[in-house]
């Protein structure tokens, strides 16, 4: 290997940006007994990804394959690291919303929750509690589409096309919610420091209404597609089992974790955002299997549209900003008329709004589980710190223990229920 | 969240049982317990909090590691601790200095830290002694630097407009 | 003038069946799908054959931001597509770099592999998508060339193995 021309150095070589020393020759944990056996003598190292229909995105996965069995996984994440921290670092807090979002891809109303929801600890802000619910609602109406997602693309990874035409047709609903609320489908930034950055528009409730009328027959359709298969279930039952204790162990949170019969949700656990005030129930598995965590998230589904329809009905009046003119933007028409709300607006938009020093973890519960935010703040407007704890990254980790010692199409179901976004893993 | 005085307790649990110069420090603010823990009594704090205490604290959630740059020790690590008896979280945090920080990994206590102190050496090259996997995990192998770090440059490039196009002449070379 | 025919009609063939690569990358992936989606449908357009092997497919859409790490793989997923082949860069990530101009983006997927078609917006909405799918469905049409190497002037950029050549 040259330094001088690089064409010199074998394209393999040149690329390779891992390595792969620990998967080389040494025996990998567990199966020494087994390489004593005459029949068990090879073990084969296969790499899936980065680039591969089944992994949900770029994940890049080590398996080390004995026939047709998986000894072990090393999962390699990275390949989206874009260094959404580093760039928050930069930005004044109103603009770092923007960042978040991009984060978790699928729940951008909970990574801007979690974040809008710590500066406003530090700044000891008051949201106003129509504010509350409209984050409420929206983040469930996010949960339902994110867990629509989910179940059509791993529904596509076993081999079940028509879960994603279905998933993506009712997940477009939603979408148009969002659009009509906030203005775009994705990321629209509506999670503001202080509240939500507008009232819901009229006439939003009434196709909130005829959504949440909607939703429960298609959810049936799915439960009579995908549940009633006879394929799905092989594929699903009994697969990836990972224990309570393990689960826990690993860190592993939401739906995972709730699968395996742990109740732990932090919506009812700590509650947040005026949560005590809903009525839903948390939906627990058994075994902790795959098709546990399937039917969690069929009925996380039917509890997010109870959740909103109560949203819905117990709407509080009042302000959907806090008033705290140091925080959130005045409104457009007194821009007209008053000189101070200029001012204000002048100053929030150039300078930004100044958090006084601290540092704070507020967590949350994303549809994959425990999204916590940690900001360091130094006295000025812009972060000195941003750190998010992404449930994707946390849950990846129980994937080896998964889907070790199981078959690779077992594998692959435990990837797909496992859900993992590589955006939120790499940040 | 253990209130100002659940803390002090906590801390003085600590102190009795570990020694004095365990616990450097506690700070109470905005509803959130922290605890300053001496580097060297990381793993025996976290240890005693996660199974030794009266009240223990035995899942870890997150953590983070933070470039606090002007002050001294530079670089700080929470411990996200959680208590799903008591619904209630505990933030332990340690400070460490020098431009090679190490610490003591606390992966057989908290199994969950694998990949976030290895994220954790990526971004800040803090060192977890005896962590069986320490590379990095973000970004490509052979990456240099550190790029949490507050004095490293934010790197990308200029956006160019006409009125400072002659401030970056030849940007690309 | 028999050539001449014949070219439009494969090139009238290429571009109403495209064969793009299943291949997202982040945010923009998710739009990508929808696109496939009822809704959307992109077979519309004769698009809608996704495959998983770069081998088989015409056409990479860039779906997200490509960070340093993730380069090589995608140009090395590029360099396995066979001629002819396009490149949609989908999102003001892998066009520009976008907001994330930092140390781990690549500050425009066209630093590194020629780039046809660019869709704007942080994601595009799946319409955009298939607007700028169009614009090379009618590039393809009205280009005779075929090899996107003579298009960038680019010969001698190829692969080299050393030992072959």
């Amino acid at each position: 290997m040259t330094d001088q021309d690089p064409l010199a150095v074998p394209y393999r070589e040149r690329e390779r940006s891992v390595t792969m020393e620990r998967m080389g020759d040494q025996p990998v944990s567990g199966t020494d007994a087994l390489l004593e056996d005459e029949r068990h003598e090879e073990l084969f190292t296969l790499n899936i990804g980065p680039h591969h229909p089944a992994t949900h995105g770029v994940l890049r996965l080590l398996t080390t394959l004995e026939g047709e069995v998986v000894r072990d996984i090393k999962p390699i994440v990275g390949y989206v690291h874009t260094g959404i921290e580093k760039s928050c670092e930069d930005q004044q807090y109103w603009k770092v919303i923007t960042f978040v979002e991009r984060m978790d891809y699928l729940a951008y109303y909970f990574n801007a929750t979690a974040y809008c929801m710590s500066v406003e600890r530090l700044l000891d802000e008051e949201v106003p509690p129509r504010a509350q619910y409209l984050r409420v609602i929206h983040m469930e109406l996010n949960r339902i589409a994110s867990h629509l997602f989910a179940l059509a693309t791993g529904a596509l990874d076993l081999g079940a096309i028509t879960m994603l035409w279905w998933g993506c047709r009712d997940r477009d609903l939603v979408l148009d919610l969002f659009e009509m609320s906030s203005g775009q489908r994705m990321h629209p930034r509506y999670i503001q420091v202080g509240g939500v950055f507008e009232d819901i528009p009229p006439g939003w409730e009434k196709k909130v209404r005829e959504f949440l009328a909607i939703m429960p027959t298609r959810l049936d359709q799915y439960e009579d597609l995908l549940d009633r298969n006879e394929i799905w279930l092989e594929r699903l039952k009994g697969t990836g089992v990972i224990s309570q204790e393990r689960a826990l162990e690993l860190g592993v949170t939401g739906p995972l974790l709730r699968a395996t019969g742990h109740p732990w949700d932090l919506r009812k656990a700590m509650p947040y955002s005026s949560y005590e005030q809903f009525e839903f129930d948390v939906p627990v598995g058994h075994f902790g299997d795959n098709y546990d965590r399937f039917k969690v998230r069929m009925d996380e589904m039917r509890e997010s549209l109870k959740i909103v329809e109560q949203g819905l009905d117990g709407l509080p009046e009042g302000r959907y900003i806090t008033s705290n003119r140091k925080v959130a933007l005045p409104p457009r028409h007194e821009l007209a008329t008053s000189m101070e709300a200029l001012i204000h607006h002048f100053k929030l938009v150039t300078e930004g709004f100044r958090v006084p020093p601290g540092e704070t973890y507020v967590a949350i519960e994303s549809p994959r589980g425990e999204l916590g935010c940690y900001v360091l703040a130094d006295g000025s407007a812009k972060p000195a710190r941003l750190h998010m704890r992404d449930p994707s990254f946390v849950n990846l980790q129980s994937l080896p223990d998964m889907a070790r010692d199981s078959l690779i199409a077992d594998f692959i179901a435990c990837v797909a229920m496992l859900d993992p976004i590589l955006g939120g893993i790499d940040r | 969240m253990p209130d100002a005085t659940g803390l002090e307790l906590i801390a003085q649990r600590i102190r009795s049982s570990l020694g004095d110069e365990a616990v450097t420090g506690t700070s109470y603010s905005r509803g959130q317990a922290t605890l300053d823990v001496a580097p060297a009594a990381v793993y025996d704090v976290l240890a005693y909090l996660s199974k030794g205490d009266e009240e223990p604290w035995r899942r870890l959630m997150s953590l983070h590691g933070v470039d606090y740059l002007p002050a001294e020790p530079r670089f700080g690590v929470h411990y996200q601790l959680l208590s799903m008896e008591r619904c209630d979280r505990l933030n332990v945090r340690t400070r460490i200095g020098g431009d090679e920080p190490h610490l003591p990994t606390v992966i057989d206590l908290f199994p969950t830290v694998d990949y976030q102190e290895r994220e954790v050496y990526d971004m800040f090259g803090v060192v977890f002694d005896g962590h069986p996997d320490m590379r990095r995990i973000l970004l490509p192998e052979d990456y240099t630097g550190y790029p949490q770090r507050r004095d490293f440059p934010m790197g990308g490039e200029p956006v160019l407009f006409t009125f400072n196009e002659n401030q970056y002449p030849r940007w690309y070379d | 003038m028999l050539t001449t025919r014949l070219d439009k009609v494969l090139n009238w063939g290429r571009a109403n069946a495209i064969f793009p690569a299943t291949f997202g990358l982040a945010c923009c992936a998710i739009e990508m799908m929808s696109v496939v989606s009822p809704r959307y449908d992109i077979a519309r357009f004769g698009a809608e054959a996704m495959r998983a092997s770069p081998r088989q497919a015409d056409m990479l859409i860039l779906s997200g931001r490509v960070s340093i790490k993730m380069a090589p793989v995608v140009r090395r997923l590029y360099d396995q597509m066979l001629e002819p082949k396009w490149v949609v860069s989908m999102g003001a990530c892998s066009s520009s770099g976008g907001m994330f101009s930092n140390y781990a983006v690549v500050q425009g997927a066209d630093k590194f592999l020629p780039v046809d078609v660019y869709v704007p917006g942080c994601p595009p909405r799946p319409e955009a998508l298939i607007y700028g799918i169009m614009k090379l469905q009618d590039k393809i049409m009205g280009d005779k060339a075929m090899g996107w190497r003579e298009r960038y002037q680019a010969e001698g950029t190829g692969e080299v193995e050393p030992g072959i050549a």
